[in-house]
């Protein structure tokens, strides 16, 4: 096949092209998965990659790993039960800002909760790309989308700050721009022995970006790399970080995981 | 060595959403009729940014590296 040996190594090629618009960022947070997963060294056999609905959620359907596409939001409690059946597995769910935060809400933070060895990555286009651009739980306020035809009125969720009130114990956000800290970020996400939670920032031209006039991919691309900045610089002098996004790794602490203590109390049971 | 390695593209993959000409330093690429092409590929550095950047992995650099 004519591609990279990586596209080769890791995607069900005959799937490809995939089915996102012309610059979406969802494409190239996929690869910062793939990357990772490589660079990691995991035995194919040994990823499941779980995704529920929605634009993101297409994401397995090209990657050659144990895939599984399940309902709207219930992706992390399908993952549950991967984990529970057979802890060796490395359990990886991409879910959507939507899929994550509105319909599959609760299951995001009990399985945050619960600190279940489950790594979560969220691909957040600020939109119900799908569907045709209804707003969603992190479009911004003020912003325009085919439901708030007038700026939406609603707040926006900080989905890392309401992943890390809920229990997770690694929590990082970076953008389809700076590809390179995704792929450190979900590295060290897969590492984490508990409930990780990355936030990958996408862009949408088609919805999000046509209704609010961010212009073509490479200026939502440019945006990023304009208004992101990382959590250290900010930590160091809070004035950089006014009307800025903050990425980076923002929390890290490992704790007792839910497999595991549940497998104390099994041996303890059993004698 | 730099001569070792190529510059590949998977013309049916792409999309032309321009991403990869954006960023290219050197401006190797453009579009053309819809899709990238590789129009200056002596300028190419090899620095990887379009492959990075490529939401559809339709461009790479491989040859010998």
């Amino acid at each position: 096949m004519n591609c990279s040996e990586i596209t080769n190594q890791y995607y069900r090629v005959n799937r490809l092209p995939h089915i996102w618009c012309a610059g979406c960022g969802h494409g190239t947070l996929t690869n910062t998965v793939v990357r990772a997963i490589d660079k990691l060294k995991l035995n194919k056999d040994e990823v499941v990659i779980v995704s529920g609905i929605g634009c993101s959620s297409r994401a397995p359907g090209y990657l050659d790993f144990n895939t599984l596409h399940t309902t709207h939001g219930r992706a992390l409690a399908f993952a549950t039960g991967i984990k529970l059946a057979n802890p060796k597995l490395h359990v990886i769910v991409i879910m959507g800002d939507g899929d994550s935060s509105a319909i599959g809400g609760n299951h995001l933070i009990h399985a945050a909760r619960r600190n279940i060895d489950i790594t979560t990555i969220v691909f957040n286009n600020n939109i119900y790309g799908m569907t045709g651009g209804q707003f969603s739980p992190t479009t911004p306020y003020g912003d325009l989308a085919t439901t708030a035809a007038y700026g939406n009125i609603d707040k926006p969720f900080d989905l890392c700050s309401l992943a890390q009130g809920a229990g997770a114990t690694y929590v990082g956000r970076a953008t389809a721009y700076h590809a390179l800290l995704m792929q450190k970020l979900i590295e060290k996400g897969i590492q984490n022995k508990g409930f990780s939670f990355i936030e990958g920032l996408s862009l949408c031209p088609t919805y999000y970006g046509r209704k609010n006039k961010k212009g073509n991919p490479f200026k939502m691309h440019s945006f990023f790399k304009e208004y992101c900045i990382d959590k250290k610089l900010v930590d160091k002098d809070p004035e950089k970080g006014i009307n800025k996004i903050l990425i980076g790794e923002f929390y890290n602490n490992p704790q007792p995981e839910y497999i595991e203590s549940y497998q104390v109390i099994i041996d303890m049971l059993q004698g | 060595m730099a001569d070792e390695k190529l510059l590949l593209q998977n013309i049916p993959w792409c999309k032309g959403c321009g991403v990869c000409v954006g960023f290219c330093p050197t401006k190797v690429l453009k579009i053309k009729n819809g899709k990238c092409v590789i129009a200056n590929s002596d300028k190419c550095i090899f620095c990887g940014q379009c492959e990075l950047r490529c939401p559809d992995n339709a461009i790479y650099i491989g040859g010998k590296k």
